[in-house]
């Protein structure tokens, strides 16, 4: 066994994606411990530019057509035939649609333990958070080659990043036919006239807002601010938004200057989409929203009591 | 000396007039009542069994009550006059007609003064009639208000009955024409009418045969009338009666009946005319299309597909289309016109023939329950309430979560006897934005040293909306959970602030060692009136009250509130539609867990504007933490924030203390 | 005939406030209400949907818990077909690796098509249930799904990425499938529908022999977070609080 600590590089249509970045700058924290490298793992077809800024000491690419883009079995084959043949001390997954799909399978086929959920690694401790975000686990590396997945929260991108692109050693991938999993087609979002994740000031509604017509009030406010209306998944399931408009987990992550939550709890799914944001102003009926932790300003008041006043008051400014 | 001829002028020729008589009317009877028959038995064979047999004098005084007296239909009053007009006469002229026989067969007693009181009531009543007719004509084709149905149907009836009328009039005045008899100013419809028929120099044979025409036209009509009377819309004149005969009579209108079940212990999810029972169906009968019910329904003024005429028009409708086979639910009736109801009770108590709209559509919305034919909104209500016993989601121990920073601490009921037991209620204790109306009852209630307490996470949602919304099983499980925390604790009263919670408590609840159950309200009256809650301030405000559905129309309290409010030295001005007649905020029924749906305008927002328009008030007072969200809203909405304010009764209390 | 399994866990119900047990390695589990797994009920209904769609058999699999009586008969009344219930030496909490295993050699026994289960639980620390259960049965496994279609020995499968991106997948059937949502939210069911099936329906017992937990983990320490840095709250009325938010505004550029 080696004291390398390797990472699953996560990448959808040609981007890699954020957890990437933050899984490399938890991996450096416990390579300083083990005292061994930080290894990319990045798989795909044509792929080996996506490794350029990186900010690990070296990156394993392997180069297949049946990788070309992310399918469980073929990714769950390789990484584990690579961890049979290498023996990292450790393996960071994204605790993702990509990363979980991959990291439990291994940790059943290689009977090695597997910590989850993981925020922060912290000499040499890595700790876990739980139950919506109120329980912290605290667990140390075992004594096999330890699989963790991570969540975001813990660490900025750009910890993850490097001008200076590594070093990048081809490995071959195992036989990778037979594959019981095949990607179709991808089902692209309907483009909407907004992307989110570009704009500077979002107005945020969550299940709050109550009614469909009462987004109105919602982008009367982003008017006046030069901004535009975003949302939790709560809303866009019942239809009210587009889904080019949610924000979180499943949705799109914002890093605005100003991101106004409006009727918004807090829930980890949704803060993971947004935590990242210049300015969070929350405003809340419930004292205890979750939303209030990571908020700059908070409002305990009706939103709907608020709007009037503050429509009212911002149009004497514009008008 | 005024006598009676019998069948004057009409000849004995073809056989005794009698014969022809009795037996045309005997067969126009017997038919009517064939066909009625054929009509009414499709209520016991294909509805379900009820027993509703018991009380018999308590029943007949209610058939005198509302079908002769028609206390009911007089509530408004051009169509109540008008009614009157047209039935009362009627009962006085089948009366008439009665007497006439048992003086022909039995006893003769119409002559002299008897016989003139008896020609000049018929008489009036004719005249009466006439006016009534009038009226009814004017209304149908001038005023045409929304409410009534205008098709032909009720043309045809209005016709015949006039006709009838006309016809006996006119027949009057042809044999007073030729008779002239002394007292003919006795008769003073028809010997007006006769002076037109002197005035033509026609002879007396003439006029007899044209009297013996018209009498036999008359009496062909009446048949007719009778005949056609089981599919025509005079059918109310049989139904009706039995209708109001048959009414709920052991409980009160707060207190709906648990789902029916079969004789296995299966229970009865209606969705079809045969899950109904026969009094459900005799309401389809019944039902005289007068749009009493929809004219007052909150949900069909704003806008939403609810009218409780319609139905009741398609239950009956079903049950004589399709034998009663067919699904009410979906087909005859859409889901979210059944959703749409309040169930403030107000087309019940507006009901002339007393229909009993709401426990049909509780019915219709268990089945709807049953198969999952919910909104999100109102599955996400249900799925909290049976899993916290409250509808926000919240934690059972945060119930009590408004008392932090009450000093002394409110007592806990289940550890130490109490007089009061208050039944604080879900919304006056979860709600963020009621919070302080109920820290400030609480407050009052120590001022005054009531010796109270509160069952802090013992509570559970009293159920009252539950029920309403259909969730049978859910209200069950509630009362148990609520019965068993109520029996931990030693109390002589329950006093609520929310009517919901009271209405169910009160009505619904089994007899809890027989507790009084009182609304805060009424406590605060009692207190006032004892002297143990004096005021050292005169408020001198002038405000409207609104009466909440299920403290007024359900539970007949009106005057305890207006009481309280005068004591703290407020001038009442009472908005057009008050007591029972009050519009509901719309939050009842389990509306206020539901989507909002197609609203032209809020039954709130109408009845903001209507307190708006009173001259000089400033204040809109509630007693139901209910109204107090939908009303804050509302003036925010109508946007008259600057003139009127949203205050729960408590609150003058609190200020005038 | 489509033999469906899905599997089934309680976990802790986030409306109330949490505690760690004494020794702080563990949730203190005394006073801990349960509630089904948000994402094992959209698995649930799911599974009905199919039924209802193209027909066939539903075994819901769930290990002893506080509630979880309840909870099955409620799957009953949706119209699952089988319920079993496993117990065993389930007291400390165990881990999911342990789970999966007992998990997987019940299902077994049925031959199914399809297992569902939620494609995370929140007390979740050795990963979810599923991709082990995947893994202990050779089947494939992929998770974050929100539709499902079946045809002939395959699913086809919609698996949600960030961003609204979805990934149409085929998998080749038996297959273990992860789910993040159900076509349609978790149904409803009326509480006097799930009185009945308690009067009707029996819930079988069957015992985990013994728990194997290896591939889980045991945390050295479990702690509540610290109240981190709270907001900085604005008070006032509407309208100074109105002003105050004004001039954050400006302060931000966004005016």
């Amino acid at each position: 066994m080696n004291q390398n600590i390797y990472i699953l590089i996560e990448h959808l249509q040609g981007k890699v994606a954020e957890i990437s970045y933050i899984m490399i700058a938890a991996a450096r924290d416990l390579a300083k411990e083990t005292g061994g490298e930080v290894v990319a793992v990045l798989l795909g077809q044509n792929a080996k530019s996506l490794a350029s800024d990186l900010a690990t000491d070296r990156v394993l690419y392997t180069d297949h057509v049946a990788l070309a883009e992310f399918t469980a079995d073929a990714y769950q084959k390789t990484v584990a035939s690579l961890i049979q043949e290498n023996e990292p001390r450790a393996f960071l997954f994204g605790n993702t649609s990509i990363g979980a799909d991959v990291a439990s399978v291994i940790s059943a086929r290689l009977s090695l333990p597997l910590i989850s959920s993981c925020i922060e690694i912290n000499g040499g401790k890595l700790t876990s958070k739980i139950c919506g975000g109120k329980i912290m686990a605290e667990n140390e590396l075992a004594e096999a080659t330890t699989l963790v997945t991570m969540i975001p929260g813990g660490y900025k991108a750009e910890e993850g990043q490097s001008e200076n692109p590594p070093e990048v050693l081809s490995f071959d991938a195992p036989a990778l036919d037979e594959l019981r999993v095949t990607l179709k087609e991808y089902i692209v979002p309907e483009a909407g006239d907004v992307d989110i994740s570009k704009e500077a000031i979002l107005i945020a509604i969550g299940r709050g807002i109550q009614t469909e017509d009462n987004i109105e009030l919602a982008e009367e406010l982003a008017e006046f601010l030069g901004g535009t209306v975003c949302s939790s998944r709560p809303i866009v399931d019942q239809g009210w938004l587009p889904t080019s408009r949610m924000v979180g987990k499943s949705g799109l992550s914002v890093k605005p200057k100003l991101y106004l939550a409006l009727g918004i709890s807090g829930a980890p799914e949704h803060v993971e989409g947004m935590a990242e944001s210049e300015m969070i102003v929350a405003v809340n009926m419930d004292p205890n929203a979750p939303i209030f932790d990571i908020a700059t300003y908070g409002v305990e008041f009706d939103f709907f009591d608020l709007i009037d006043p503050l429509l009212e008051q911002l149009e004497e400014i514009k008008g | 000396m005024p006598e009676r001829i019998n069948y004057w002028g009409i000849p004995h020729t073809w056989g005794a007039p009698e014969l022809y008589v009795y037996t045309i009317m005997f067969l126009a009877a017997a038919i009517m009542f064939f066909r009625f028959y054929r009509r009414a038995s499709l209520w016991w064979r294909v509805g379900r069994p009820e027993a509703r047999w018991d009380k018999l004098h308590l029943r007949l005084w209610r058939v005198i009550q509302y079908a002769i007296a028609q206390t009911r239909v007089l509530r408004q009053r051009y169509p109540g006059l008008m009614h009157a007009a047209l039935a009362w006469s009627f009962f006085v002229f089948f009366l008439g007609t009665a007497l006439a026989t048992i003086h022909d067969h039995f006893y003769e007693f119409l002559y002299g003064n008897a016989l003139i009181a008896y020609k000049f009531t018929l008489d009036i009543f004719t005249i009466i009639f006439i006016i009534g007719a009038a009226m009814a004509i004017y209304r149908r084709y001038v005023q045409k208000p929304e409410g009534l149905t205008l098709d032909a149907g009720f043309t045809w009836t209005l016709s015949l009955i006039v006709i009838i009328v006309l016809g006996g009039l006119i027949t009057e005045s042809l044999r007073l024409a030729v008779e002239r008899p002394l007292w003919s100013t006795w008769s003073p419809a028809g010997w007006s009418l006769a002076q037109i028929w002197l005035a033509t120099g026609a002879t007396e044979k003439i006029l007899t045969n044209w009297h013996l025409g018209v009498w036999i036209f008359h009496l062909l009509t009446v048949a007719l009338t009778l005949i056609t009377l089981p599919v025509g819309t005079l059918l109310h004149a049989l139904t009706a009666p039995l209708n109001i005969f048959f009414s709920k009579l052991d409980h009160p209108m707060g207190a709906l009946t648990p789902t029916a079940i079969t004789d296995d212990g299966e229970p009865i999810f209606a969705s079809k005319p045969s899950d109904l029972t026969w009094k459900q169906l005799l309401d389809g009968d019944a039902c005289t299309e007068c749009g009493r019910c929809q004219d007052s329904c909150p949900a069909y003024g704003a806008g939403m597909p609810l009218s409780p005429k319609q139905v009741i028009l398609s239950l009956r409708d079903s049950l004589h289309h399709n034998g009663g086979k067919s699904s009410l639910v979906s087909e005859a009736i859409p889901e979210d016109v059944l959703w749409s109801c309040t169930t403030c009770g107000a087309c019940v108590h507006e009901c002339p023939v007393l229909i009993e709209h709401i426990d049909t559509i509780v019915d219709l919305r268990r089945y709807m329950v049953i198969e999952g034919m919910i909104d999100t909104e109102l599955q996400g209500a249900l799925t909290n309430l049976g899993r916290y016993g409250n509808s926000f989601g919240k934690s059972e121990r945060m119930r009590a979560k408004w008392t932090k920073g009450i000093e002394p601490k409110i007592k806990d009921a289940g550890k130490e006897a109490v007089e009061y037991l208050w039944f604080v209620g879900d919304y006056a204790s979860y709600s963020p934005t009621l919070t302080e109306v109920t820290k400030e009852t609480a407050e009052i209630f120590q001022k005054i040293g009531l010796d109270f307490g509160i069952m802090y996470k013992g509570e559970n949602h009293a159920g009252n909306d539950v029920r309403r919304v259909g969730e049978e099983g859910l209200f069950e499980m509630l009362v148990e959970k609520n019965i068993k925390a109520m029996n931990r604790c030693d109390y002589q009263t329950i006093v609520t602030t929310d009517p919901h919670t009271y209405n169910t408590l009160k009505n619904e609840y089994p007899a809890n060692g027989g507790q009084p159950v009182l609304h805060y309200s009424e406590l605060l009256d009692q207190l006032i009136t004892s002297g143990k809650l004096k005021f050292t301030k005169k408020l001198g405000y002038k405000v409207t009250y609104h009466d909440p559905c299920y403290l007024g129309r359900y539970n007949g309290i009106y005057d305890a509130p207006r009481r309280v409010i005068e004591a703290t030295g407020c001038e009442i001005v009472e908005m057009p539609r008050n007591k029972d007649c009050a519009l509901c905020c719309g939050a009842g029924g389990g509306r206020i867990w539901m989507e909002e749906g197609e609203i032209e305008e809020r039954p709130s927002e109408s009845r903001i504007r209507e307190a708006v328009d009173l001259e000089g008030v400033t204040d809109f007072i509630v007693a139901c933490p209910k109204d107090i969200t939908m009303y804050s809203d509302a003036v925010k909405t109508v946007g008259a924030e600057e003139n009127m304010m949203v205050k729960d009764l408590i609150e003058l209390v609190y200020e005038a203390l | 005939m489509t033999n469906i399994v899905t599997l089934v866990k309680m976990v802790p119900d986030l409306v109330e406030e949490l505690e760690i047990n004494d020794d702080g390695t563990d949730l203190d589990r005394d006073w801990l209400r349960l509630i089904i797994n948000e994402f094992d009920n959209h698995a649930i209904e799911q599974a009905i949907l199919l039924k209802e769609r193209d027909g066939g058999e539903i075994t819901v699999i769930a290990p002893e818990a506080e509630g979880v009586e309840d909870m099955l008969f409620t799957t009953a009344a949706k119209g699952a077909d089988r319920m079993i219930k496993l117990t065993g030496d389930l007291e400390e909490g165990v881990n999911n690796h342990a789970l999966a295993r007992a998990f997987a050699e019940r299902a077994k026994s049925f031959q199914p098509d399809l297992i569902l289960t939620g494609v995370q639980a929140n007390d979740d620390l050795d990963g979810p249930v599923g991709p082990l259960v995947a893994e202990y049965l050779g089947m494939p496994y992929v998770g974050y799904i929100s539709k499902v279609t079946l045809e002939e020995g395959i699913a086809i499968v919609q698996k949600e990425y960030p961003g609204g991106l979805i990934g149409e997948m085929e998998v080749r059937l038996p297959a273990v499938l992860g789910i993040q949502a159900g076509e349609e939210p978790p149904r409803y069911v009326a509480i006097s529908k799930v009185r009945q099936m308690m009067k009707t329906v029996e819930i079988d017992e069957q015992e985990i022999p013994e728990l194997d937990l290896g591939g889980g983990i045991a945390p050295s320490r479990m702690y509540l977070p610290e109240a981190a840095e709270r907001a900085e709250m604005i008070e006032g009325d509407e309208d100074e609080i109105a002003t105050k938010l004004i001039a954050i505004f400006k302060e931000v550029g966004a005016l």
